[in-house]
């Protein structure tokens, strides 16, 4: 049993979205979790709240409303159109944006958690040595901050490579283009390609035991453990 | 308590250098408490802000750092404004060095990357001290390599100190540093805290609530409760005053500052002189000339009379009772106020001895001071 080139093909889509999704989230999660982990507005909870949202919608009504938002006759998808933008829906860029959205709340949570946890004290100690607010952030609460940081990538990472309903709604089943590695799995089974649909299901389960083992270690190794920012 | 502490101002001066820190703050924390300050404190030496938990003092200095904000508040170091109606500085652009109550180190980074943070953003324009001396000085020359958990309580609180110093502040707030250590760990870093303040010109604001350390360190007493002075001066003068409802739950004491006049090798004694009066205290290192810090407890002071010399007590000092006050909380007792000169001595005595004695105002008596009063 070999990798079909269309597996392959699927495999390395998955990797290029996870790894593009990761590294946007991580950049967009900082400011809302820092806002999230230390203000004391009214507008947290609510705010809180529609982060945490696709941890409890079913993924198809994620990728319907987004479907309906980001399409040609959306808010967002008519006005994409009038900036002469090609249509987000069943294309890569309309993956990664519903994909981003489906994984925030894994990467925003654990950076929250290790803002709250460090508390107010080391930044006011670097404000007493001078530092300035940009300069206490880069240089107190990033570092302090860093197994929150691994927990998000790991985490962020991982469940966007699993994602399938939210894929499947917005991203449909183009090859090369919005074929992950859940849509090919399935595509063999509806085929009766059990053979195929073993393997790869199989590459995913040694992935999500290498991952949750990977973190579990960090866990072990680290003082703040990974885990504990994770959730 | 007994240290070679020299005192760093002489009285004159602390008066007219007493308009260098002004702070005048109003902050209304909660229903329950208020701060409500107005404080010119000498910008030399050691000044101690004392009261008890829940009087203001940690707030006092968490605004004199702009950790905090108050409703109204003006502070100025030496005429340079850090906060009136018009200006709030930040706490990153005000010239002070901050020890918190409890260890503050940076967990990331180790003893040595903790000073470098306070190296890189110190203020070029002085040099209080450089970094060679104050390692040497809080003796953490061994513990640089080492990371904060790697270290002992106040272990972490002399690297602060020394952080805290290296950003070349002009002036030192110390939000009581030593509470958050155990007994025996206080008493080996106060050594460390004692030549720091002999050392540096800078004035230290120091919070405590710790007669002790206040007797060994501080040159001004600033007495706070429920958010306003209650009592301002030199420590000696704040803590002979009568009645001294904040110092009566620590055993009252008072400081006497003398000068070493003879030594005694035979009986290893040496005589202190202040105000024309002499006491013997046990020899150490201290030579003839040095400046020395004596407590003196309340209770470890009796009254005679007559000046007869069929005692063991080595210490009789010919005093005029000056004021007595009964003990609110026990009837039976009665603190007894006396000067030697100008130096005030307090006596912890039964009221049924000043009845028996009749003391009164204006009597002389003798002040008899157990030497093992006069404590290191």
């Amino acid at each position: 049993m070999s990798l079909s080139p269309g597996d392959i093909t699927a495999i390395w889509l998955t990797l290029k979205l996870s790894a593009l999704v990761t590294c946007l989230l991580l950049i967009i999660s900082t400011p809302i979790a820092w806002w999230l982990a230390r203000t004391q507005s009214w507008l947290k909870a609510p705010i809180n709240a529609i982060v945490a949202m696709p941890l409890v919608l079913p993924p198809t009504v994620l990728g319907f409303y987004l479907l309906i938002f980001l399409g040609p006759d959306g808010t967002l998808g008519s006005l994409l159109n009038e900036l002469g933008m090609s249509p987000l829906p069943f294309s890569f860029k309309g993956l990664v944006v519903a994909s981003m959205i489906y994984s925030l709340p894994f990467v925003v949570q654990p950076i929250q958690n290790s803002f709250a946890a460090m508390g107010n004290r080391p930044l006011e100690v670097a404000a007493t040595l001078r530092a300035s607010p940009w300069n206490r952030f880069v240089y107190v609460a990033l570092p302090l901050a860093k197994p929150g940081y691994l927990s998000a990538a790991i985490l962020g990472f991982a469940h966007t490579v699993g994602e399938f309903g939210v894929v499947l709604m917005i991203g449909g089943n183009i090859q090369g283009e919005t074929r992950v590695l859940s849509v090919q799995i399935y595509d063999h089974v509806e085929a009766l390609e059990y053979g195929q649909a073993h393997f790869l299901s199989l590459i995913m389960v040694a992935f999500a035991f290498c991952v949750l083992a990977l973190l579990y270690a960090l866990q072990k190794r680290g003082k703040n453990t990974v885990i504990e920012s994770a959730f | 308590m007994l240290c070679k502490n020299a005192e760093k101002i002489p009285s004159s001066k602390v008066l007219s250098k007493m308009t260098d820190l002004k702070i005048r703050l109003t902050k209304n924390n909660t229903a329950h408490f208020s701060l409500n300050i107005d404080l010119r404190l000498p910008n030399h030496g050691v000044t101690a802000i004392f009261g008890r938990s829940g009087s203001g003092k940690t707030t006092l200095l968490r605004c004199i750092a702009g950790l905090e904000k108050s409703e109204f508040g003006e502070v100025s170091l030496n005429g340079d404004v850090w906060q009136n109606t018009m200006t709030w500085l930040p706490p990153h652009k005000r010239p002070i060095g901050y020890v918190f109550q409890e260890a503050s180190l940076f967990p990331h980074l180790s003893a040595k990357e903790n000073l470098e943070f306070a190296i890189k953003r110190a203020n070029t324009k002085q040099t209080i001290i450089d970094y060679e001396e104050i390692v040497t000085l809080m003796g953490i020359k061994p513990l640089l390599a080492k990371y904060p958990n790697q270290l002992s309580g106040g272990e972490r609180q002399r690297i602060a100190i020394a952080r805290a110093l290296l950003i070349q502040p002009k002036v030192l707030l110390m939000d009581e540093p030593l509470s958050a250590l155990d007994e025996s760990l206080k008493q080996d870093i106060l050594p460390y805290l004692e030549a720091l303040c002999r050392r540096v010109q800078i004035p230290i604001l120091y919070i405590s609530h710790s007669i002790d350390e206040i007797i060994r360190l501080a040159d001004y007493l600033v007495i706070l409760d429920n958010g306003k002075v209650i009592d301002q001066g030199r420590t000696q003068k704040i803590l002979g005053k009568l009645p001294t409802p904040l110092l009566q739950s620590q055993d009252a004491s008072v400081l006497i500052s003398g000068t070493i006049t003879e030594k005694h090798k035979e009986w290893g004694l040496s005589k202190v002189s202040f105000s024309h009066h002499h006491m013997m205290i046990k020899s150490s290192e201290e030579k003839i000339g040095d400046t020395m810090r004596l407590r003196v407890k309340s209770r470890d002071v009796s009254i005679s009379l007559s000046n007869e010399d069929n005692s063991s007590i080595l210490n009789r000092l010919a005093v005029v009772i000056d004021d007595l006050v009964k003990d609110d909380q026990d009837p039976s007792m009665m603190m007894v106020r006396m000067l030697a000169g100008d130096t005030p001595i307090l006596a912890n005595i039964t009221a049924l001895s000043a009845d028996k004695l009749n003391l009164k105002k204006g009597k002389n008596v003798i002040a008899q001071i157990k030497s093992a009063a006069v404590l290191r």
